[in-house]
């Protein structure tokens, strides 16, 4: 059933409780990954290429054995060397031969950071000692860090294995272009001959990595009767345990994992790098082996997401009509294949109706951590350049930007490139609302002598994805609920969680606990990713709730001894549904609970679905910037994010996700970026120089819900995770552009380009 | 299994003692000797706490000027209200540092002889003709503060010795001074370029009497900048021009992560006027 209509009358849903996991999280006592600890357990450390691109000759760990205090020495030889076996893993696909030797390297290190032997001994101190005993025989090889680059004929070849997927005949060289991939609208080709004006243009992005505060972390005990146990934080405790099954060749029922909280993933806790290890080393010593990556670790051995160059070219009418549109994405996946090649083609031009369109792309290897999700994967990419490239029509056509996407938004029944017809959206209520905006409506104000000010928007599309999830339902003796989700909680799902099912109950949302389950204590579910949680997850829990509502009816018709029909439940209570059902009092749960046992036993809802029609997300956003003329030093004055978030459970929560999600892409469009020395170093492997947005940078980020409802889901919710990042790097580009006259085709906007480019206009 | 000894002595004499030993580093705030210590890139055999030893934590105002203490936090200084009204460039230079948490231990010694040559606090301790006194196995010398740093990570400190405090001289009339830096956020970063400006003016609307001017970030070491051009002006466009080609002109840096040589040179200029002019305006408030 679904809660939708006008007369509908949500009591929880919508509302703003406090957070129920935030107590011991603002205390400081949650237990997140590196909190956890067990009796008797020891410490792994991992050794990591110094090489971008090297043949492993030899490693002697011998005397790293003969260290006191050391318990277990692993190299790829105490991994199974797995054949090559495709998967679709997290946000994409991948390949379990490439993940297991992501862990650890075999025959070649593929880039520096890249894991090649791992310790496990009494102190974390001794582990690290232990290290620097491992000798490791390098043949070093040349090395290829940038895209383009890696796309050259003559460029170093990573693996002699690749050879290009879909492009006709079948290549006989192997190449670092793991894949072409195209998706066709009509033919834009000869379509360009009904355009007045065609803008075309070259844009590059850097890859960028997710920043989660909380660096990866795990406890892993494997036991002597081949049952093990992980404790780690994670964007999916069953993908923990079956990559982990597939990468030790182990039963999966042999493996129990225990979500722990997590503080920030963003995508990029969507795979595994330590738990292997941890498992392999636990093996080999007998002893509960805890692992956790230091913040160079984290940068130079995990995620980013991709950088990628791009080519747009769009034409339009002189009334504004687009009328044809290409775009060409080379995206980088880092040392294997798997870039999110896919959704950075099928997004960028997701926001407008559009009869001629062709967007192809490269799936391109080179000597760079592999890539992993972050928000939107591949999108955020291919956006900037094709919301960039619309900013430019709209200048060229001297038209209000906002009123060029009005005229060219897709709406219900609007076929999207890459297949389906879009249903149920609500881009063009974000450009109206934020054309009715305040700060679309308030003078921009006089820059400082020395600066200039610029306005700018842009807009964004993520399809969101729904899947495989199962949540639970239980009635405790004393009439409270605990309520069981299947998916770590990343951005606030337990409190939407406990809302919906205190919706469904009619209960008060504090006598709702909801936990994240373990491995063993709820369904399967498919990880926390794709903006599917309170979409997916939430309609099993609803329907959860609804088994157990529906119970309660029955238990109470027993207790009465009338038919289940005749029984209403209000407000968290059975009322005998009308004058004919008899006189009865109503029923509290804790009434019904307390006598479950006359009436058939514990009182349980338990909901395992494939939760189908997600709803897409649609974003648009403005920024105000400042740029000092003289340092290049953008200030952003002010930000508002607008998205379509089909029904938003808990508004606090969902307005924090678009805050969060335009504040990364603040960061990704000015200062992120990897530094690299000339032999493939990473030269910025940590937070002073990998420059993330701080606090002090950044205005209060506003914004503004539209809520179109999904009616595919009981509450109308769409995914609102991914939307946000999508559109901030085009519309800082744009501002920029407003604000100083020039186009920026490259991120970041780093200090030195924004002068550089200042410079290089005036001649 | 590499494990320094650590100590802290509560005399000058025995600190120098200690600091005789091979491979023995004196600790002020740590906030670098312990960074490095951690990752690994600095493995002194011996730490030597500075702290406890008297006279190394603390601001004294004295008839001639300021004592200040070798290893007095940064948080202290922004605290000695003479201090902040005789130099506000050196005390906002050393109050940039790191976050609130660094400065409640970060000095002005350990920023000194940590020798980046982006440490903030520096430019305005050269440009004020700050004097680091120094002790050693053959007892006590004073140096002027920019000749301490010999290039990035190098001191010309001798083995065993450290700075004991650093002496500034009481300001004259309508002196002052300023510090800017330039970072691509607004905390949390080290300098892509530093200036450090103290300007003397001729009464308190009166032309500039006498000028210094040192960059951080843009050489191995700080370096100062010919000021002769604006000594005699008001600084007006003309002046100000005329610093700005000066500064970039002393400038040698290198490209590296943090900026590249043109962008820092041109920058360079930049500050220097910049902090010129804040420094100028504040001299005539005295
Ligand atoms: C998060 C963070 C942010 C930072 N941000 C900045 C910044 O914005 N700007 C900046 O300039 N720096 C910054 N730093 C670096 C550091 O905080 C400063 O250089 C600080 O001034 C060092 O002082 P300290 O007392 O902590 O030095 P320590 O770490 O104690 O010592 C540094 C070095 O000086 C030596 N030393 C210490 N005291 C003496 C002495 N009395 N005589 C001789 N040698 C001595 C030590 O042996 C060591 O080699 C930052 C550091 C961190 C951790």
């Amino acid at each position: 059933m679904n809660y939708l209509g006008k007369d509908v009358e949500l009591k929880v849903v919508g509302t703003r409780p406090i957070r129920p996991d935030g107590v011991e999280k603002v205390i400081g006592r949650a237990a997140f990954g590196a909190d956890f600890r067990v009796a008797g357990m020891i410490h792994g450390k991992v050794l990591r290429s110094p090489h971008a691109h090297a043949r492993i000759k030899s490693i002697d760990t011998s005397k790293a054995e003969a260290l006191k205090g050391v318990r277990a020495v692993i190299t790829a030889n105490d991994l199974p060397n797995i054949p090559s076996e495709e998967a679709f893993v997290g946000e994409g696909p991948a390949n379990f031969r490439d993940m297991s030797l992501n862990t650890i390297a075999r025959d070649k290190v593929l880039y520096d950071g890249h894991a090649v032997a791992a310790v496990a001994a009494t102190s974390p101190s001794i582990a690290e000692e232990a290290l620097r005993l491992i000798d490791v025989e390098y043949e070093v090889l040349p090395n290829v860090i940038d895209v383009e680059e890696a796309m050259k004929p003559d460029a170093p070849i990573l693996h002699d294995d690749l050879f290009t997927q879909g492009v006709d005949p079948k290549p006989t060289k192997a190449s670092n272009i793991a894949k072409r991939m195209e998706f066709k609208l009509g033919d834009s080709a000869s379509a360009f001959s009904k355009a007045d004006v065609i803008v075309e243009r070259k844009y590059k992005t850097a890859p960028v990595h997710q920043a989660y505060i909380e660096p990866h972390a795990c406890v892993v005990s494997y036991g002597a009767d081949g049952q093990a146990q992980i404790w780690c934080s994670s964007q999916g405790q069953f993908m923990v345990r079956a990559y982990c099954a597939k990468l030790l060749g182990m039963d999966i029922a042999d493996i129990r994992v225990f979500p722990l909280e997590i503080g920030g993933g963003f995508g990029g806790k969507t795979l595994v790098y330590l738990e292997p290890l941890a498992l392999a080393l636990s093996r080999k010593s007998g002893k509960p082996v805890k692992m956790t990556m230091s913040r160079e670790e984290v940068f130079r051995g995990s995620g980013p997401t991709s950088g990628g160059a791009i080519n747009v070219k769009i034409g339009a009418t002189k009334n504004g009509r687009i009328v044809a549109a290409e775009c060409e994405v080379m995206l980088q996946a880092g040392a294997f294949p798997g870039s999110p090649i896919g959704p950075a083609l099928m997004t960028p031009f997701a926001m407008y109706d559009l009869s001629d369109v062709t967007i192809w792309g490269y799936d391109v290897v080179s000597n760079r951590p592999k890539v992993a999700a972050y928000r939107a994967p591949g999108a955020p990419v291919s956006t900037f350049a094709t919301e960039s490239a619309v900013d430019e029509l709209a200048k060229q056509l001297d038209m209000d930007p906002l009123e060029l996407r009005l005229i060219n938004a897709a709406k219900d029944g609007t076929k999207a490139v890459y297949g389906p017809t879009l249903k149920d959206i609500g881009f063009v209520e974000t450009l109206e609302a934020a054309k009715s905006s305040s700060h679309w409506n308030s003078p921009l104000g006089d820059a400082a002598p020395g600066k200039r000010r610029g306005r700018g928007m842009a807009s964004g599309f993520w399809f969101n994805i729904g899947g495989e999830s199962s949540g639970a339902t239980y009635v405790n003796e004393d009439g409270t609920i605990t309520v069981v989700s299947g998916n770590p909680d990343i951005g606030g799902s337990r409190a939407s969680m406990g809302m919906m099912a205190a919706e469904v109950l009619g209960m008060d949302v504090k006598d709702v606990r909801t936990v994240v389950g373990d491995t063993t204590s709820v369904g399967f579910s498919f990880l926390t990713g794709g903006s599917r949680v309170t979409f997916a997850t939430g309609m099993a829990v609803t329907q959860s709730a609804e088994m157990v509502r529906d119970e309660l009816c029955k238990r109470a018709a027993l207790l009465w001894e009338i038919p289940a029909e005749a029984v209403e439940w209000k407000d968290g209570k059975a009322y005998p549904a009308g004058e004919n059902a008899g006189k009865f009092d109503p029923l509290t749960i804790a009434d019904i609970a307390g006598k479950s046992a006359r009436t058939g036993g514990p009182i349980t809802g338990k909901a395992s679905i494939n939760a189908q029609g997600a709803g897409p997300g649609y974003a648009t956003h403005i920024c105000d910037l400042e740029v000092d003329e003289e340092t290049g030093h953008t200030t952003v004055l002010r930000y508002t994010a607008i998205q379509d978030v089909g029904k938003a459970i808990h508004p606090s929560y969902v307005e924090g996700q678009l805050q969060g999600g335009a504040v990364q892409g603040i960061g990704w469009a000015l200062n992120e970026e990897y530094v690299y020395t000339k032999d493939g170093r990473l030269d910025n492997a940590g937070f002073l120089d990998y420059r993330i947005p701080v606090a002090s940078d950044l205005p209060m980020i506003e914004t503004i819900l539209v809520e179109v409802p999904n009616p595919r889901h009981p509450f109308g919710v769409k995914g609102v995770g991914e939307p946000p990042i999508v559109p901030p790097m085009a519309a800082v580009a744009n501002a920029m552009e407003n604000a100083t006259g020039v186009r920026m085709s490259s991120l970041p906007m780093s200090p030195p380009r924004v002068r550089a480019a200042l410079d290089a206009s005036e001649g | 299994m590499y494990a320094p000894t650590f100590a802290a002595p509560q005399s000058v004499d025995e600190a120098v003692r200690m600091l005789g030993a091979d491979g023995a580093k004196p600790l002020s705030g740590g906030t670098d000797l312990i960074v490095q210590l951690k990752s690994g890139r600095n493995r002194p055999a011996a730490v030597v706490d500075l702290k406890k030893i008297p006279g190394l934590v603390g601001v004294e105002e004295t008839s001639d000027g300021f004592v200040i203490g070798a290893a007095t936090a940064g948080a202290q200084l922004g605290e000695h209200a003479g201090l902040v009204a005789a130099y506000p460039g050196i005390v906002e230079g050393a109050e940039l540092i790191g976050s609130t948490q660094v400065q409640g231990r970060a000095s002005l010694a350990g920023n000194l002889c940590n020798a980046s040559p982006a440490a903030d606090s520096i430019p305005c301790l050269a440009a004020a003709g700050a004097i680091a006194v120094v002790v050693g196995p053959n007892g006590e010398r004073e140096m002027k503060v920019s000749e301490v740093p010999a290039g990035p990570g190098r001191t010309n400190l001798a083995k065993g010795e450290f700075i004991k405090c650093f002496k500034l001289k009481k300001p004259t009339a309508n002196s002052s001074d300023a510090y800017l830096r330039f970072i691509p956020r607004t905390e949390m970063d080290i300098a892509v370029v530093g200036a450090g400006v103290n300007i003397t003016r001729d009464g308190s609307s009166g032309p500039i009497k006498s000028a210094t001017v040192w960059l951080g970030a843009v050489a191995p070491t700080i370096v100062e900048v010919d000021a002769s051009c604006i000594v005699g002006t008001s600084l007006d466009d003309a002046a100000l021009a005329k610093l700005d080609a000066a500064a970039q002109s002393v400038c040698n840096p290198i490209d590296d992560k943090r900026g590249t040589v043109e962008y820092r040179t041109k920058v360079a200029g930049v500050l220097a006027r910049r902090a010129a002019t804040i420094a100028f305006k504040r001299a005539g408030e005295r």
